[in-house]
This record gives structure tokens, C-alpha cells and sequence, in this order.
């Protein structure tokens, strides 16, 4: 086989083609490097094109009062203080930049009056802070990322003659290896989609920007992409996963019809003015408002239903809470037997705008709920329940460099790193967190790649990756990968979901370990051509590891917070809040331990209120007022 | 609720293939793409077909369904009668990769062929100042999710392999209005282009391509059309052409 793959030499190798890839693509290429972008899906399809409510960045166009350190701070909150600090200041301070960034490049925002780009509300933001193009802000991006890539592809054919010479897209090809020489990483092994024929990519840096793991989980807004792919791919490398446990259920996902359970219906309807009732018609979050976030939102509907005019003088209604409190808070209305026959609340929008505003603010939700679920939004409620949307735990990176901690010439970028959003991310935060982290992995990819050189691959490493690949054909009559895979979903949905308990979390555990062991047993039907059943056998593997390590992790966390809630630990916890768990590989099972959070340094600590401080932080780390 | 479907799904190759015949359940509310992948899980391991959002947000899932492209996650099932037989074909107009995935990398080529966007020089990130209603008539084509059904309907390349080289097809025609009409792109010539290079003059506003864009854009009549006068225009009037010149060299908008 090894005399018959195709190969390719770069100087990076990309694996990923949603924001964060491209935005680390086009940073290598400015470099002046070249620069292989892989992708399992066609160019332009990427997850990131899903993305519907917006992009934040403290551009301050529509409340000036809006700046880096508000933004720090919503963040902060948002992540309940266990945010990698440094991730969530680069990202405040260089968000709109980015985003400005994008409009030099052919994007059209929104606007404002004055001509600049719009900004709308979102949970957990202060300020209205996400730049958005309708609903569709993901295709957006995306596309101009898309078109400044063949921008550079036209650039490079007027001087070289031809526009994929030094950075091209290999779409529909799975990476199913980071390959190693001496420590360091040497380039990337897969195979083409369409035919199952393999590639060797040699380079000595790789950006991992494969996005998400939501298909891990039965009811999801995620792809089928989303099967941490580049969790997995990091982990068998020798990186580190850091906080796993934390996963972002979106409140809002469609509950019916049951073909379309779990695609998302995007927090801009409730930042728009949607409100959520159950069914006695009770608008049920100004129950669930913690004590943390008493003071910033409105306990009554007057004190809410006026915030949407004058945000100033009053406090913003309970619907715009972070996530993760308003997905417990659907969850507990439907257990109380609240929620409507297809387990799920209602969300309005009809009773506060006319059906021209919401058509022309909410394009595609109108579009998605009157196609798919015969609902016409500008007159009825949508039904809607949580969806597990969004994994803050990822690869351990170097915040300034996206390097991956423990493996040279590894980088990691957008959902697949980790830290930057603590507990749980607030929504708008990803899209922003893609660009200013992919263009810090482009650059930091390209700074390493200048320093080291080249790292070739051995034929040794090829024939291993390549035995791999052909495993699944070699074995017959063995387990299923459809069938495995929805044990999976099972498993998780029910041990590992929004509420978890030790006893379901240890069941969890050695049912995931037996799946691993039965998935050694798969066998495919059918040849490599386009074989849907074959590209799962992978797939799998890496849903299965990154299962573990998130069973794992929150096993070990004896508290609640942000997208991990523990019903036998219910409260959040200082101490807990000290600590990050760090997932590894010994090549048989996957491994958690505890090591500090970097403290607040000072100029941060003091960015806040010590009041609020005080609703995190140990007496000790209040006394000491920041680390330097 | 549930029913019991008959499809016939075009399976092959690039070499040979055709119709198979499979019956198959399906629950209310679903849709095609929904079915296919119950057959992939139950009865074809190895039916390939593309998807990604399953909410007609990614143009992934085009094919053809009883002979009319679509995309298949936002085609119901109910659409059709009980004892109709779905016939679920690849999209005619680019070679057959497997089953229901096609070869588009065509579309790829053309969009190489759009010369990019070219701001001002001189314009500072955030010092960009436009007004709704400047940027709406490009963000209407900024909302295609390249699925492609515009291009794989039109005539001029679904029935002539042979005109594939010279004519860009609707989807690029959008693109070259969009820049066109964009507020700050510098390049004054888009239609010439469009017409020159990209083979506007083919177009013989037949529409097909407007009525199968899941996005509604109007591709006929806000784009194609449009251009299409003023491609005339510029043409034949010897003093706007003269006025372009000037304006480009002094480099106002
Ligand atoms: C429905 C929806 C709506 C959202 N709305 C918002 C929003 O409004 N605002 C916001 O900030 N965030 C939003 N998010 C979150 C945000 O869209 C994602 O977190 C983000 O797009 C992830 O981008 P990414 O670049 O990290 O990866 P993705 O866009 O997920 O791209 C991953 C890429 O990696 C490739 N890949 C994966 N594995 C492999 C492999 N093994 N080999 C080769 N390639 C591989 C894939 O093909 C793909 O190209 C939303 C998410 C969803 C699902
Ligand atoms: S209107 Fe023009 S571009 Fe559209 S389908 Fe007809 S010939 Fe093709
Ligand atoms: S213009 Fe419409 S039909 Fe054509 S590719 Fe775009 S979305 Fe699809
Ligand atoms: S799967 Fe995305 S448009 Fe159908």
C-alpha cells in the first residue's frame, strides 16, 4: 500500500476548514509559508457555517460604553472564573479587530444608523455586542474567509502560475494520524472520502482546528463532523485535553418533529425579545435567576419588557441568561411535567414583534421552523428543548501561540482548544474566539516551522498509519459502527448529559470501556469507495476517547458549575474552582489529573468589583488580590 | 404516523450504476435525507450521499428527487403522496462520484476564475461606513450556500458538457453582481467581466435557476438581469465608459 499514497510536502498542515482553520491558513500564507488546509467536508461547509446569532466583539458601535474589559469580564462571568485568564484577555482586546478585519476582506455586516456595523444583544453580554448578518452570520464568515483564500490563490497564480501552489484544499479527506519523528511532529495521515485512497501530508507544524464532539451525544446541533476528531487526534499524540467535562447543552434546540430533535434555534430569537413559557403559561426564569447574577437581571416582566427600550435604568430580562442556566431551568420545567408532549417549553417571539421584523431579523428561523416543522414563528411559539451544542473543553494550548502543551510542532485552535471559555461560553464568543486564536496558531505555526525546519517522515511511521487504515476490511462478520455508535449516544445521553450523578458517571465509565473494547471488532460492508460505513469506524474511535475523558473528568468534579452539573454535588465550589482537570493517553485508557488554574494576575483581579470576587474565590486568593 | 416507503435510489459509480428499488419506514415529519440515512444504517452501509447541518444551511445534501434538484434535509416526506414512489437520483449536471455524490470540484474552478474582491487601498479596519440599504443588495447574494442547484438546473451546462469552460453559471453571476453592487469593491468592471470572461451572454433568462434557489435569492432578476442592461449600457454609450475611466484612474468610488 505504502508505494501507492499519495504524498504532499508543506511547510503547515492545517486540519480543519471551518473559521479557526481558514483564519490559521491565511495567517501561515501571509507568512509567506505554504500551507495544506484538509477537510472532511467540502470547502465552505464546515460547521462554522451553522453559526447564526453573531460574532462579539467590544466594538462599541451601538453602546459606546462597551470596551476589552467589559467584554473580560462577561466572559469571566460567563465561564464562572474558569477561563484560562489569558485566552479570555487576548480574545476581549483583539475581537474587534478581527472583526473589522473581515469587513477589509468583503464582508457586509449589518449595519447601524450611522453606517457602522451592528451590534445585537446576547446572553451574558453586558452591551449589545454581536456583529451579525441576519441569522446567518457563520455563512458569513466562512465565505469571506473562503474568498480571501482564493484571493491569495489569484495572488500566488499571478506570480508563480499556478493558484494551489503554495496553499490548497484538499476537501474530503479525513486525517486519521499526527505523525511523529523525534518528539516532534512530522506531518499528517488519512484518507480520501471519495475513495478511500491514502495521504501523506509531511510538515513539521499541524494546526488542529477540527471543531466539536456533539455527535458523541444523542440529541445535538452539531454535524456530523462533530466527532472530535482533533480532541482524539491531539490525545493518541501525546497533547493534553484540558476541562472535559464541561459541555454546552444550548437551551434552545428544536424538540419536534423528532427527524429534527436537537438542531439549533438560536439565542438571537430571546435577544431579540423571545420570551420562554411553560405550559400553564408561567414566563418561568424569573425563577431560576442565581444569586450571582441578582443584581444584573430584572426579577419581574415590567422591569424586563422595558429593558428591551431603555437598557440603561433597567436590568435585562431573565431569558438572556448565560446557557447553561437556562438549559437546568427548561430541564427542571419539563421534569416538574411542566413542558409540552415532546418534552420541550415555548419559546414566543410573535407577541413582540410584527411578522415583517421577525422575518427580516430571524430569516432562517422563520425559514427552518415553517419548512421543517410546519410552524409559522411571527404567529405560534416553536417548541424547544436543550441540545448539546458545544464542548469548552479541548486541547491544552499556550494562549499566546495556540501551541499544544507537550507536543513541539502541534497547535490547536477554535473549539477543539480548550480554556478559553472556562465552564461554559457564552454565545457569539466562538465565532470571534475562531478568528483571533486560529490567526494566533497561523502565526505561531509559522514562527515554529522558521525556527525548526524541516522534520521528515520515516516509511515506518507511513506503514503504521496506513495498517490502520486498512483494519476495518480485515476482520468480518464483527460489530457494527452504526449500531456501536448509537450505544454510544445512549450512553452518554443518559449517564453523561446535563445532570449527572457519580453512581451514572462510574456506569458511564465501564460501559464506554466496553465499547471501546467491541469497536476493535468492526467490520465494514462494501469497498472504499464513498463508504459512509467505513469513514464511522473512525469517527467512532475518536467519540469514544473523547467520551472517556469527559466521563472521566467530571467524575472527578465534585461540584457544579457552568456546562457540568452534579445532582449529588449541587452547588459551585472556591476550591474546585482552583482546578483544571488535565485528560491524557497512555495508548490503552485515558488518563485525568488535577493541576492549578492559572491565578488572575493583578491589573485583571482588579478589573472587578471584589464583591463579585468574593462569589468565586477562596478568602485566601481574595487576600492575596491577584498573583503578581 | 409512520408509513412504509418506496424509493428508488440511483446507485453506482462513475463507471455504471442505476435505480434500486428499497422499501423503508418512515415517521411524520421527516424528510428525505432522514429516510437515506435509515437505509444507510439498516440496509446500504456503504449509499453515499453529503450532508452536514440538516437544516438547509450548508448546500451539502443537493440531488435530484423525482427529477427535480433539491436539497434532501428540507424536502418532507409528506410532500409526497402515500403511494407515490420517490425516485432519489444524483445531480445531472457534474460527473457521478458514487451513488448520490457528485463531482463538483467545477464550481471550485469557477470561483478561482472570480478575481477576488479588492478593497480600497487605503481603507483603515473599522473606518468602514455603509448603510443598510447600500449593503442589502449584495447581502442578498451573500446568502447562497453554494448547494449548487442553480448551477446543476441551468441549461447551458446541464445539456452542453462543452459550454462548462466558458460560462460560470448562476452562482457566479451572483458573486459578480454581488461585487458589482458592493459598496466598497474597486474594481469597476464586474459586468464587462461577467460578460467577457464568464459567459453572461449565455444566459438566455430562462429563470430555472431562481426557481430552484433554496435561498429565494432572485438570481434572474436582481442579478443576471440587471447586468445584463448595463453590460449594454457601458457597452454602447461612449460617454459612461469614458466617465468609468476617469473615475477609476482618480480612484473615487
Ligand atoms: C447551529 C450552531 C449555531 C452556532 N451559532 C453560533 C453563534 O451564533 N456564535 C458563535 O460564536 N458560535 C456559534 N456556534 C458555535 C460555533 O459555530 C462553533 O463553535 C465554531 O464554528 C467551530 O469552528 P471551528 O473552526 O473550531 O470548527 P468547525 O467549523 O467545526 O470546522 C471543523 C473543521 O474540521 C474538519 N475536520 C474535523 N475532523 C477532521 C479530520 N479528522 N480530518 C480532516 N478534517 C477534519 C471539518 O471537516 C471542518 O472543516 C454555533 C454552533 C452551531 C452548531
Ligand atoms: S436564467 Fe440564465 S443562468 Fe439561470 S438557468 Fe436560465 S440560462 Fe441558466
Ligand atoms: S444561488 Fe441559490 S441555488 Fe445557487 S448555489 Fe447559491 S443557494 Fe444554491
Ligand atoms: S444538510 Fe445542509 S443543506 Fe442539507
Amino acid at each position: 500500500m505504502t508505494n501507492t499514497i499519495e504524498r504532499h510536502k508543506y511547510d503547515i498542515v492545517v486540519i480543519g476548514a471551518g473559521g479557526a482553520g481558514l483564519r490559521a491558513a491565511v495567517e501561515a500564507r501571509e507568512a509567506g509559508l505554504s500551507v495544506a488546509i484538509v477537510c472532511k467536508s467540502l470547502f465552505g461547509k464546515a460547521h462554522t457555517v451553522m453559526a447564526e446569532g453573531g460574532a462579539a466583539a467590544s466594538m462599541g458601535n451601538v453602546n459606546e460604553k462597551d470596551n476589552w474589559m467589559v467584554h473580560f469580564r462577561d466572559t469571566m462571568r460567563g465561564g464562572k472564573f474558569l477561563n484560562h485568564y489569558r485566552m479570555a484577555e487576548l480574545h476581549a482586546k483583539e475581537a474587534p479587530d478581527r472583526i473589522w478585519e473581515l469587513e477589509v476582506w468583503g464582508a457586509l455586516f449589518d449595519r447601524t444608523k450611522e453606517g457602522k456595523i451592528s451590534q445585537r444583544n446576547f446572553g451574558g453580554h453586558e452591551y449589545p455586542r454581536l456583529a451579525h448578518v441576519g441569522d446567518r452570520t457563520g455563512l458569513e464568515l466562512i465565505r469571506t474567509m473562503q474568498q480571501r483564500i482564493v484571493a491569495l490563490q489569484q495572488k500566488d497564480g499571478r506570480e508563480t502560475g499556478d493558484p494551489e501552489k503554495n496553499i490548497k484544499v484538499f476537501a474530503e479527506v479525513t486525517i486519521t494520524e499526527i505523525l511523529k519523528e523525534n518528539g516532534k511532529v512530522a506531518g499528517a495521515y488519512g484518507y480520501r472520502r471519495e475513495n478511500g485512497a491514502e495521504v501523506l501530508f509531511e510538515a513539521p507544524a499541524v494546526v488542529i482546528a477540527t471543531g466539536g464532539v456533539g455527535k458523541t451525544f444523542k440529541i445535538t446541533s452539531n454535524s456530523w463532523e462533530g466527532t472530535g476528531d482533533g480532541h482524539a487526534l491531539a490525545l493518541k499524540a501525546g497533547a493534553n485535553l484540558v476541562d472535559m467535562e464541561f459541555l454546552q447543552f444550548h437551551p434552545t434546540g428544536m424538540v419536534w418533529p423528532l427527524s429534527v430533535k436537537g438542531i439549533l434555534v438560536t439565542e438571537s430569537v430571546r435577544g431579540e425579545g423571545g420570551i420562554l413559557t411553560n405550559t400553564l403559561g408561567e414566563r418561568f426564569m424569573f425563577k431560576y435567576i442565581p444569586d450571582v447574577f441578582k443584581d444584573k437581571y430584572a426579577d419581574n416582566e415590567a422591569e424586563a419588557d422595558r429593558w428591551y427600550i431603555d437598557q440603561d435604568n433597567n436590568r435585562r430580562p431573565p431569558e438572556l441568561l448565560p446557557r447553561d442556566e437556562v438549559a437546568r431551568a427548561i430541564n427542571s420545567e419539563v421534569k416538574a411535567g411542566r413542558g409540552t408532549e415532546h418534552g420541550g417549553v415555548f419559546l414566543d417571539v410573535s407577541k413582540r414583534l410584527s411578522a415583517e421584523v421577525i422575518k427580516k431579523r430571524l430569516p432562517s428561523m422563520w425559514h427552518q421552523f415553517y419548512e421543517l416543522a410546519g410552524v409559522d414563528i411571527t404567529k405560534e411559539p416553536m417548541e424547544v428543548g436543550p441540545t448539546c451544542h458545544y464542548v469548552m473543553g479541548g486541547v491544552e494550548v499556550d494562549p499566546d501561540s495556540a501551541a499544544a502543551v507537550g507536543v513541539d510542532g502541534l497547535f490547536a485552535a477554535g473549539e477543539v482548544a480548550g480554556g478559553m471559555h472556562g465552564s461554559n461560553r457564552l454565545g457569539g464568543n466562538s465565532l470571534t474566539d475562531l478568528l483571533v486564536f486560529g490567526r494566533r496558531a497561523g502565526k505561531g505555526a509559522a514562527e515554529y516551522v522558521k525556527s525548526h525546519g524541516e522534520n521528515p517522515v520515516s516509511e515506518a511511521s507511513i506503514a503504521k498509519a496506513a495498517a490502520k487504515i486498512a483494519l476495518p476490511f480485515v476482520s468480518q462478520g464483527g460489530e457494527n459502527a452504526y449500531s456501536l455508535h448509537q450505544e454510544l449516544q445512549e450512553v452518554t445521553h443518559n449517564l453523561v448529559g446535563i445532570i449527572r450523578t457519580g453512581v451514572e458517571l462510574q456506569e458511564a465509565i465501564e460501559k464506554i470501556a466496553e465499547l471501546r473494547k467491541r469497536s476493535a471488532n468492526i467490520s465494514v460492508t462494501g469497498d472504499r469507495q464513498f463508504n459512509p460505513g467505513f469513514h464511522l469506524v473512525f469517527d467512532l474511535d475518536n467519540m469514544l476517547l473523547v467520551a472517556e475523558s469527559t466521563a472521566k473528568s467530571a467524575l472527578l468534579r465534585e461540584e457544579s458549575r457552568g456546562g457540568h452539573t452534579r445532582d449529588d454535588f449541587p452547588g459551585m465550589n472556591s476550591t474546585w474552582r482552583q482546578v483544571n482537570h488535565i485528560a491524557s493517553f497512555d495508548g490503552e485508557k485515558v488518563n485525568i489529573k488535577a493541576q492549578p488554574l492559572p491565578a488572575l494576575p493583578k491589573e485583571l483581579f482588579d478589573l472587578f468589583d471584589v464583591h463579585e470576587l468574593e462569589k468565586y474565590m477562596t478568602p485566601e486568593e481574595i487576600a492575596k488580590g491577584g498573583s503578581n | 404516523m409512520a408509513r412504509t416507503l418506496k424509493l428508488r435510489i440511483w446507485r453506482g459509480t462513475d463507471k455504471d450504476g442505476g435505480l434500486q428499488d428499497v422499501t423503508v419506514e418512515a415517521n411524520s415529519g421527516e424528510v428525505v435525507l432522514d429516510i437515506i440515512h435509515r437505509v444507510q444504517a439498516t440496509q446500504m452501509g456503504d449509499l453515499a450521499v453529503r450532508w452536514n447541518c440538516k437544516a438547509g444551511k450548508c448546500g451539502s445534501c443537493s440531488m435530484e428527487i423525482n427529477g427535480k434538484p433539491r436539497l434532501a434535509c428540507m424536502t418532507q416526506i409528506s410532500a409526497y403522496p402515500e403511494d407515490e414512489v420517490i425516485t432519489i437520483t444524483p445531480l445531472r449536471a457534474f460527473p457521478v462520484i458514487k451513488d448520490l455524490v457528485t463531482d463538483v470540484s467545477f464550481n471550485y474552478k469557477k470561483a478561482l476564475e472570480v478575481r477576488a474582491y479588492e478593497p480600497p487601498s487605503d481603507l483603515a479596519p473599522g473606518e468602514a461606513r455603509m448603510q443598510q440599504v447600500d449593503v442589502e443588495r449584495s447581502q442578498e447574494f451573500r446568502k447562497c450556500i453554494e448547494c449548487f442547484l442553480c448551477q446543476n438546473t441551468c441549461h447551458v451546462i446541464r445539456d452542453h458538457e462543452e459550454n462548462k469552460k466558458s460560462f460560470a453559471g448562476p452562482r457566479f453571476f451572483i458573486r459578480l453582481a454581488e461585487l458589482d453592487m458592493h459598496p466598497l469593491d474597486t474594481l469597476r468592471n464586474r459586468k464587462q467581466s461577467a460578460q467577457k470572461e464568464h459567459g453572461l451572454g449565455m444566459c438566455n433568462i430562462t429563470k430555472c435557476c431562481t426557481e430552484v434557489c433554496p435561498e429565494h435569492i432572485r438570481i434572474t432578476d436582481n442579478a443576471i438581469i440587471p447586468m445584463k442592461e448595463r453590460v449594454v449600457d457601458v457597452k454602447y454609450d461612449p460617454l459612461r465608459w469614458l466617465g468609468s475611466v476617469i473615475r477609476k484612474r482618480d480612484g473615487i468610488l
